[in-house]
């Protein structure tokens, strides 16, 4: 910084006069307004704002004037380059703007095309159906038991009730194995699940039995010979055929949407007696009755009701061969089969869709459906 | 049942229809079946074959151009002639009379019949087979009259009459399906019955067929003689035998048209009246009967168990091998007569010439019947009715029936001496809690609705014996219902109660469990490890566990492998898989080849699935009792005979796994996929696994398989490329690579609760190490030494390059890691950071020979 110099005559510099300072503001301004990019506002940066600038050079020259110009002198350069920052400042901002708007668009990309290396996978609806189930009754309360597929005869047959020579027993065509007086069976039902557990706990007893089971029937539309059972067994102080009722219709609830309802009457199982069948209103056609019309609902067939499976109050006999005294605690006992509920659920027309394997089956329904 | 049948026994509202009368029986627990009849108008008449021209088709079907007279009918009313009639049945002659449907009628099943041009001529009508009229389901050539309702009736038939009141067509007929507890109503007594409660049994509305008067039982009778040294379980084989005598039948007698008529609607033919009279008892009442040609018996009736080496031929024609536990109707207890409850023998039976026939009514034991006609795979309708319970108390009066229809219609005598050797016991009474229905179903029943069902259900309840009060009853069941004479029938006559008031009254209340734990450890893990695999891009499938005796050949297991040891099954659906699978991917295997089949080349399939593990032969498993709980050493006994059945997954992938886009080439699945997988599964899981090759695995490529373990060494499963033999051998495309793990070990390892090892916010320092090894080196050992050596502060080691060319040694690996340190009190130095790699470093070249670059 100079100091004062009051001693000798200003000498007139041609840097300061007003009107070059001017003409220096103007070319500046006229050269930041032509820049059209980035790379050209830097270089006329460096050509108006730089050392070498003439804004720069008058300002260098301000310190040797006589203190009485300084003040004026300094003002107008200080303003004509203010002015000048202020106009870079605006433009750098326009044109880095418009860079970053440039290259927002040359990124630009189709995001339409297929984007995954790997093809999903998917879960099978039979597991799926039956977590569906199984998790609605574990929010109630319930248990999962499970058992072996492989299973003694006396826990498969008789222990529920279903004596060598049972008219019932008949009923079921079993997969024996070698040697036949093995005692063991492929397991016909899930039920010697429950007495497994009745054998091992004490009640209360709350549980779902879900599984595969295995009867001798040749694959056809309505037949395979293993499919999927589940199972629900309750045996508690005080259970009647109304509470029977109740879970009968909190399920087909579940399964099937709030609409629908249970209609119930006589049939035989020789697990339970009382023994109950179940029909629930068809979820479709909300009970219409549209048999034989034009309109018959290929759900339900036209009757307005679906038969959900049999059910009933545990047998006193069941009871005490697992070691329940039936004059203190009752229960009941229902069931029914997975690929059922998954045929009326999803509108699956046969069974072989389920059994085969194709993966276009499984992929419909993703992870959970 | 016909509804004309049904109304002869109790009331039926006016114009009630089949679908009426189901609905009610469904009402009272008996499902319906189907329904017959009803749906049929004519002109349905008789018609008497003028003419026949018969001519063969070019198909080799014969076809016949037939003139019928059908009375003043059709043709004969337009044109004034006989009707010209073409039919594809040849069991019929000039002269017999059948049945024509003409143009105008509709027979079941909406099928409206017009005259139509057929096989080159005008057919007006049709000549009817069984089953296109309703009557039954026999299709072997059309009805003649004769043949079907015999000459005599047959003979007072006029062409033109009408069939459809002659055959008793406009008869509905409702089947249902009888459970096995109600064997009482596989007969008409005990459908209408059921009916008469269905419409709130009113006083009066019942009329029992078997109240008939009965001749008892008196000396000089044929002689019979129970003699049933091994009863089973304490029941003896015969508790009642009623034998009566009718002589002097007339053989060439018909059976009348109306007893023919509703043996038709039951779906029996008629055969000859003394065969149809026991058949019509039998319906009616529900107890089988059996006539034997008294000139075919030689002594007194024996009924004893079968003795070594004896046979029968049966009424089928087989010569059957008796077995020791058949019940024997015997001639003088030597000559084997019939299976009692089963089926007679052809030695004794009614033919053309009988005149003088023993009718047997008897009361078999469910258990005995039931074993023979297992034994014998013989399903009879009397076995049906045995096996079920027939009623004992009408024993008597069936046999009087079939008397009293043969003397009427056969012109016989029955002979005054009649044999009843009965041995039932008397029912014994209950005592009933009256507010037991109540407790069981939910509904409040008051004490005299209890007791009103009970009476109409045909119980014998006293309110004033001994034993009883004011909540207490004593019930004893009618003689029909052995299903309610058991030792705890509490729930029984809660049934009936509820079934009699009606089901639709049982209220819905849902059950509240008091505490749920949600799912176990082991069934989120098996969700979890489903849900991952689907994930990763696996697709779910389920195969059927049935295998090939060949399958270990197939995957090349060792003669002594342990996966060898399958379960057989005595019963194969397909003798080709007899065996139950020992491992996931023997069955998997052919998902796969079903896809590939169906066009899929690029498949990734998985399944979790039990597998059968017997380890040997099988254990017996014991047959405890049913009275009371097993004792613990049964439970266990019997528990440990069922063989171990581990929860296991497998995974198999063929063809590209990363597919070709506009990203560049797909990928071909590989070895390394299957060990993600499996690895994918264990992190997902918090389980750490060691990954080592293992060159001798079946049915793995031998260089490309990795064994997958815990940490402490429990095998987890096995993961790589399939071996091209059994690649081979399966049919199955190159470089198919496949994993197969145990869930249950994994879910087990993975029970305890992770604890969390601290971490540090230290920075990390990061250093790279490139080691030169040897080609037989794994990386898996390099990495351990690696990480033993670098001491706590490493946190995580990367193999990120791995180079194998000219560059290094012939037959040696550069392995690159990048190792992260990091301290938990401070920043690590340089110096430090090296002191670590170099300590590592140190490790691996002694561990494994590694080298520096």
């Amino acid at each position: 910084m100079s100091a004062p110099n009051s001693n000798y005559d200003p000498v007139e510099v041609s840097a300061l006069d007003p009107a070059h300072v001017d003409a220096a503001l103007t070319d500046a301004l006229a050269a930041i307004a032509a820049a059209t990019d980035l790379d050209d506002l830097k270089a006329v940066r460096i050509a108006h704002q730089g050392d070498k600038s003439p804004l720069a050079l008058a300002n260098r020259e301000i310190g040797a004037l006589p203190p009485t110009a300084k003040a004026e002198a300094g003002k107008r350069v200080g303003q004509a380059r203010g002015k000048l920052g202020q106009a870079f400042a605006a433009r750098q901002s326009v044109l880095e703007t418009e860079r970053d708007e440039r290259i927002l668009v040359e990124e630009r990309v189709d995001v339409s095309v297929p984007p995954l290396r790997r093809h999903p996978g998917a879960r099978h609806p039979i597991e799926l159906t039956a977590q569906r189930l199984v998790d609605a009754f574990v929010g109630m309360g319930w248990e999962v038991a499970e058992g072996p597929e492989l299973e003694s005869e006396w826990l498969n047959f008789d222990a529920l009730n279903l004596g060598p020579d049972h008219p019932a027993r008949q009923m079921q065509d079993t997969f024996f194995l070698d040697p036949v007086d093995s005692g063991l069976v492929l397991r016909t039902q899930t039920s010697p699940v429950q007495i497994r557990t009745m054998l091992e706990q004490e009640p209360p007893i709350y549980i779902v039995a879900p599984g595969k089971v295995y009867r001798t029937d040749d694959l056809d539309a309505t037949h395979t010979p293993v499919f999927h059972q589940i199972e629900c067994l309750a045996i508690d102080k005080g259970l009647t055929m109304a509470h029977l009722r109740g879970a009968l219709d909190a399920f087909v609830r579940i399964m099937f949407g709030p609409d629908t309802r249970t209609r119930v009457r006589a049939n035989y199982f020789p697990v339970t007696e009382p023994s109950m069948e179940t029909d629930f209103l068809c979820f479709v056609c909300h009970g219409a009755e549209t048999w034989g019309t034009a309109e018959q609902c290929r759900t339900c067939g036209g009757s307005g009701w679906i038969e959900l499976g049999g059910s009933g109050m545990v047998n006193r006999k069941v009871l005490r061969t697992c070691g329940i005294d039936p004059d203190v605690y009752s229960g009941f006992a229902f069931g029914l089969g997975i690929e059922r509920a998954l045929m009326l659920r999803h509108g699956v027309q046969g069974m072989h869709e389920m059994v085969e394997g194709d993966i276009r089956f499984s992929q419909q329904f993703g992870m959970g459906a | 049942m016909p509804l004309s049948w049904l109304a002869e026994i109790t009331d039926l509202p006016e114009g009630a229809s089949g679908a009426d009368v189901a609905a009610s029986l469904v009402s009272v627990g008996l499902e319906e079946e189907d329904l017959h009849g009803g749906d049929l108008t004519g002109p349905l008449v008789v018609g008497r074959v003028l003419e026949l021209e018969e001519t063969v088709q070019k198909n080799g079907k014969p076809i016949r151009y037939c003139v019928v007279d059908v009375g003043h009918h059709g043709q004969q009313i337009t044109e004034g002639k006989h009707q010209e009639i073409v039919c594809g049945a040849t069991n019929f002659e000039v002269g017999d009379l059948v049945v024509v449907v003409l143009p105008g009628a509709v027979l079941p099943g909406g099928f409206a019949i017009s005259a139509r041009k057929t096989y080159g001529r005008m057919s007006n009508g049709m000549i009817c087979a069984e089953d296109e009229i309703g009557l039954g389901h026999d299709h072997d050539g059309i009805i003649v009259l004769q043949r079907l309702l015999g000459e005599e009736v047959a003979a007072d038939l006029q062409p033109g009459d009408d069939v459809i009141a002659l055959l008793g067509l406009a008869d509905e007929t409702v089947e249902t399906n009888v459970t096995p507890d109600r064997g009482y109503c596989l007969s008409v007594r005990g459908l209408a019955r059921e009916y008469w409660h269905s419409q709130g049994s009113p006083t009066g509305g019942y009329r029992d067929p078997a109240e008939v008067e009965v001749a008892t039982g008196s000396d000089g009778g044929h002689p019979v003689r129970l003699d049933d040294e091994t009863p089973i379980d304490g029941n003896a084989g015969c508790d009642r035998f009623v034998a009566r005598v009718v002589r002097g039948i007339d053989p060439m007698r018909p059976t009348p048209a109306w007893l023919q008529k509703r043996l038709t609607q039951m779906g029996m033919r008629p055969i000859s009246l003394a065969v149809d009279v026991t058949n019509y008892v039998m319906l009616a009442v529900g107890q089988p009967l059996h006539a034997y040609d008294l000139a075919k018996l030689d002594g007194p009736i024996v009924v004893r168990r079968s003795r070594p080496g004896e046979t029968l031929t049966t009424l089928d024609d087989v010569a059957r091998k008796l077995r020791p536990d058949d019940l024997l109707i015997t001639d003088s207890g030597e000559r084997p007569l019939a299976i009692a409850g089963v089926m007679g023998g052809a030695s004794s039976e009614v033919d053309a010439a009988t005149v003088d026939v023993l009718v047997e009514a008897a009361h078999f034991d469910p258990t005995t019947v039931a074993r023979s006609s297992r034994r014998h795979r013989l399903v009879t309708e009397a076995s049906k009715r045995f096996e079920r319970g027939v009623d004992p108390g009408v024993t008597a009066a069936a046999a009087q029936l079939a008397v009293d229809l043969l003397v009427e219609h056969g012109g016989g005598t029955a002979d005054p001496g009649v044999t009843d050797v009965d041995h039932t016991t008397e029912r014994s009474a209950y005592r009933l809690d009256v507010t037991e229905p109540s407790r069981i179903v939910g509904v409040d029943y008051p004490r005299d609705r209890v007791v009103g069902i009970l009476r109409d259900l045909g119980c014998v309840v006293e309110e004033s014996g001994e034993g009883s009060d004011d909540r207490h009853v004593l019930v004893t069941p009618p003689s029909w219902r052995p299903d309610l004479d058991n030792d705890s029938p509490a729930p029984d006559y809660a049934e009936e109660v509820a079934r009699i008031d009606g089901y639709h009254r049982i209220p819905s209340i849902t059950p509240t469990p008091s505490e749920g734990r949600g799912l176990t450890h082991g069934q989120k893990a098996r969700r979890l490890v489903a849900d991952t695999l689907a994930a990763a891009g696996f697709t779910e499938v389920l195969s059927y566990p049935f295998v090939a005796e060949e399958s270990g050949d197939q995957l090349g297991l060792s003669t002594d492998d342990d996966r060898r040891r399958a379960v057989r099954v005595a019963n194969p659906l397909s003798e080709e898989r007899p065996l139950l699978r020992t491992t996931v991917l023997s069955s998997l295997v052919d998902v796969l080849r079903r896809n590939l089949a169906r066009g899929h080349k690029d498949v990734a399939v998985y399944e979790v699935g039990l597998v059968f593990r017997p380890g040997g032969p099988l254990a017996r498993a014991p047959i405890p009792g049913v009275a009371s709980r097993p004792d613990q050493a049964s439970l266990e006994q019997l528990y440990a005979a069922v063989p171990d059945q581990p929860r296991r997954a497998a995974v198999v992938a063929s063809g590209q796994i990363e597919q070709a886009g506009w990203w560049g080439p797909g990928r071909a699945a590989d070895w390394s996929d299957m060990v993600a997988a499996v690895e994918t599964v264990a992190a997902a899981l918090a389980v750490p696994v060691l990954v080592a090759s293992d060159a001798g695995h079946a049915p793995w490529h031998p260089g490309r398989c990795a064994r997958i373990t815990l940490t402490d060494g429990t095998l987890v499963g096995h993961a790589g490329e399939l071996h091209p033999k059994v690649l081979a051998a399966l049919e199955l495309p190159a470089r198919t690579v496949a994993a197969e793990f145990d869930l249950d070990v994994l879910s087990a390892a993975s029970e305890e609760p992770v604890q969390v090892r601290p971490f540090s916010s230290y920075p990390p320092a990061l250093t790279d190490v490139a080691l030169l090894v040897a080609g037989a080196v794994a990386a898996a050992d390099v990495e351990a030494a690696l990480r033993a050596g670098a001491g706590e502060a490493l946190e995580r080691i990367v193999l990120f390059d791995v180079y194998e060319g000219e560059r290094i040694e012939a037959d040696h690996r550069s392995l690159a890691y990048r190792l992260t340190f990091r301290a938990p009190d401070r920043t690590l130095t340089t110096d430090e950071v090296n002191g670590f790699r170099d300590a590592a470093v140190a490790a691996a070249a002694q561990a494994t020979g590694a080298v520096q670059r």
